[in-house]
């Protein structure tokens, strides 16, 4: 088993894009941690299956301040996974509803990006994008965990700047 | 005396490989439902087409497979739920997605459809205007307080609505509602080839993509009149262990957290994840999605693969051990004894197979007597009778010691030879199978020309909801969680 992994480089752009966002926000509450709430608007459940792996001790979540909640109301962070499907739009758009300023959604996995296969679909609307502005994208079928943290460590990056 | 075998002796037949598809009569299809009831035949699976309504029945006495169908073609068909209550579920996703209505159901209220949807029946030919949304409780005692939860549920859960009556802390009544991620899997897959639809097969459900990849392929294959290559067959047996491993730490570390075992939880958690790296190495992809197609798999196992998956077998066999003696001792144990306990009479009419049909008496795998790839490995099955959580546990822990050593065998003496055979585009109708981490998985697909016509994939899921909503019916509240998770109950796989 090998030791808890390095942590990856952010991508500088994203980091950017998010870094004028946060001013403009002028927000200083998140400081250098960061809550998380999951929802899936449709998943296959692979995601959720990478998501839990990034809980093991070899990800050390908390060294990064990340940390996962379970109600969108004491969440920074919404991560959503899943295409969106029309069943669980509402569901969506409540939780974002519910999910105190300044908020940030990061659609996580090929199908919160843009629907993913399932595309085209008369069941799904496409990525989350759809429904709720989307802060951050990370792509994978599903993200590996070292992706998904190295995405979560873009948020904390320009949260602390 | 009328038995199901009198009933489908006389019917036209058609070809639907490995076995036959019987037509029959309204009638002899209502009376052969009676029959398999009387009988004790399970309902494994209930599906449609533009034309005609199917069921897949198994005999649990001499492992035999029957496959029948009726005509739906006046949009409606005798329901089977009144003496197969295995059926309801099937009935209202057939209703939603078809249009086809069964007459004298016991529930025909919507599933996946949610009048959400821009149209209804979406697989019917002529889809209709939108359904309006419908209230969807029939539980509303007068005295009893109730308890809505989901369908956003705790964190990295599926989606899925319970509707608890409760009375105090006890749950008197519970009723399941899915569909929420319905993805309109099957119109996608449909009029493509077994290639391409083979990648929504592998996303019906991301923790057995696995078996219904292989179950897809199998099916594909039946029909095609084609076998895989033997060393893609030992490749696709190690990978179903693999994923059957994973999946059972998976559920092990999640049962373990729920019930305040953290030791036992990050353990679970650390070997799975050793397991997925050395999956990365062989395969390519962690959860090895993609990796199996008709004909064969993507590609061979990468050469540092066997030693990365042996290495990480090693660790969970000498963790193993320890992980079951947290397991026996009073702390974990007093907290799983009598929880979610399933009787075994119930289970088996409500055709639960898998670790939760096992933990309930129900011996039957599917890999000894439906997958003969499995023979010369000679798969050890146990079979429990307390139905509980621990029960689960256990025989979670010894399905993975069983699995270590498949691996090992099918990994050890690898055929040499290619990964895949050419196909040619033809027509046929067949069903495979395969045994996934929570039960049998089974896809039915009809080629046109090398494209699919129709194809239903049957999660094991559509029992075990049926299953947890009375097993939910003797529990308290507070068990709610350590129940779903200790069945495993999904959602996506048959939310379709
Ligand atoms: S991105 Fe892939 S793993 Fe994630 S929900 Fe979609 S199909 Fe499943």
């Amino acid at each position: 088993m090998s030791p808890t992994s390095p942590p990856e480089p952010v991508d500088p752009a994203a980091l950017d894009s998010l870094r004028a966002r946060l001013d403009e926000a002028a927000q200083t509450r998140l400081g250098r941690s960061l809550a998380i709430r999951h929802i899936n608007t449709g998943s296959c459940n692979g995601c959720e299956l990478e998501l839990r792996a990034l809980h093991t001790a070899l990800y050390n979540l908390e060294r990064f301040g990340l940390r996962f909640v379970d109600s969108p109301l004491h969440a920074d962070v919404l991560l959503v996974t899943g295409p969106l499907t029309r069943n669980l739009k509402a569901a969506l758009e409540q939780a974002r509803g519910a999910t105190p300023e300044p908020r940030w959604v990061v659609a996580m996995g090929d199908c919160a990006v843009d629907g993913g296969v399932f595309r085209g679909s008369y069941a799904v609307l496409g990525g989350a994008g759809v429904a709720v502005p989307v802060d951050l994208t990370i792509r994978g079928c599903p993200p590996a965990p070292a992706m998904i943290l190295a995405g979560l460590r873009t948020l904390l990056e320009a949260n602390s700047k | 005396m009328t038995t199901v075998k009198t009933i489908i002796r006389d019917a036209p037949v058609e070809v639907c490989r490995p076995w036959l598809r019987y037509d029959l009569r309204h009638d002899a299809w209502t009376s052969l439902a009676r029959a398999a009831a009387t009988e004790g035949q399970v309902l494994l699976a209930l599906w449609a087409d533009t034309m005609k309504v199917h069921a897949l029945f198994l005999d649990h006495a001499d492992l035999t497979i029957v496959a029948v169908s009726t005509s739906a073609a006046d949009g409606w068909y005798p329901a089977l739920s009144p003496v197969l209550p295995a059926a309801s579920l099937f009935e209202r996703m057939i209703h939603d997605l078809w249009g086809h209505r069964a007459a004298g159901a016991t529930d025909m209220r919507g599933w996946l459809d949610h009048g959400a949807w821009l149209l209804s029946h979406p697989m019917a030919t002529r889809p209709g205007p939108p359904v309006q949304p419908d209230e969807p409780h029939h539980i509303d005692p007068d005295d009893a307080m109730i308890l809505p939860l989901g369908p956003i549920w705790g964190p990295l859960d599926e989606a899925a609505h319970l509707r608890l009556a409760l009375d105090g802390p006890w749950i008197l009544q519970a009723e399941v509602r899915l569909g929420f991620t319905h993805k309109g899997t099957l119109a996608l897959m449909q009029g493509k080839s077994p290639r391409i639809a083979a990648r929504f097969a592998a996303r019906l459900s991301g923790d057995a993509t696995v078996a219904h990849s292989v179950a897809f392929a199998r099916a594909t294959e039946a029909a095609m009149e084609i076998q895989a290559p033997p060393r893609a067959v030992a490749l696709r047996i190690a990978m179903m262990e693999i994923e059957r491993v994973a999946g059972h730490l998976d559920t092990l570390g999640e049962v373990a957290r729920l019930a305040e075992a953290p030791v036992a939880r990050s353990q679970c958690g650390l070997l799975r994840e050793t397991l997925l790296r050395a999956s990365d190495t062989a395969f390519g992809h962690r959860l090895m999605m993609d990796c199996v197609v008709r004909g064969g798999v993507a590609a061979d196992i990468a050469t540092p693969g066997p030693h990365a998956i042996l290495r990480a077998l090693g660790d969970i066999a000498s963790q193993l051990p320890g992980i079951r003696r947290l397991h026996d001792a009073p702390s974990l144990s007093s907290r799983l004894v009598g929880v979610g306990r399933a009787g075994g009479a119930l289970a088996a009419s409500l055709g639960v197979g898998g670790v939760a049909g096992r933990a309930s008496g129900v011996a039957f795998d599917s890999r000894n007597g439906f997958m003969p790839e499995y023979s010369r490995f000679a798969p050890r099955v146990a079979v429990r009778h307390d139905g509980d959580a621990a029960a689960r546990q256990h025989l979670r822990i010894f399905e993975i010691e069983e699995s270590l050593r498949l691996i090992g065998a099918a990994l050890g003496d690898l055929p040499d030879g290619p990964v895949t055979v050419a196909l040619a585009p033809v027509s046929g109708e067949g069903i495979g199978c395969a045994e996934s981490v929570r039960g049998t998985v089974w896809h039915w697909l009809r080629l046109d020309h090398g494209q699919i016509a129709a194809v239903f994939p049957a999660d094991p899921g559509w029992g075990l909801w049926k299953l947890a909503e009375r097993v939910l019916e003797h529990a308290v509240a507070d068990d709610i969680d350590l129940i779903r998770a200790s069945l495993a109950l999904p959602a996506s796989g048959m939310d379709l």
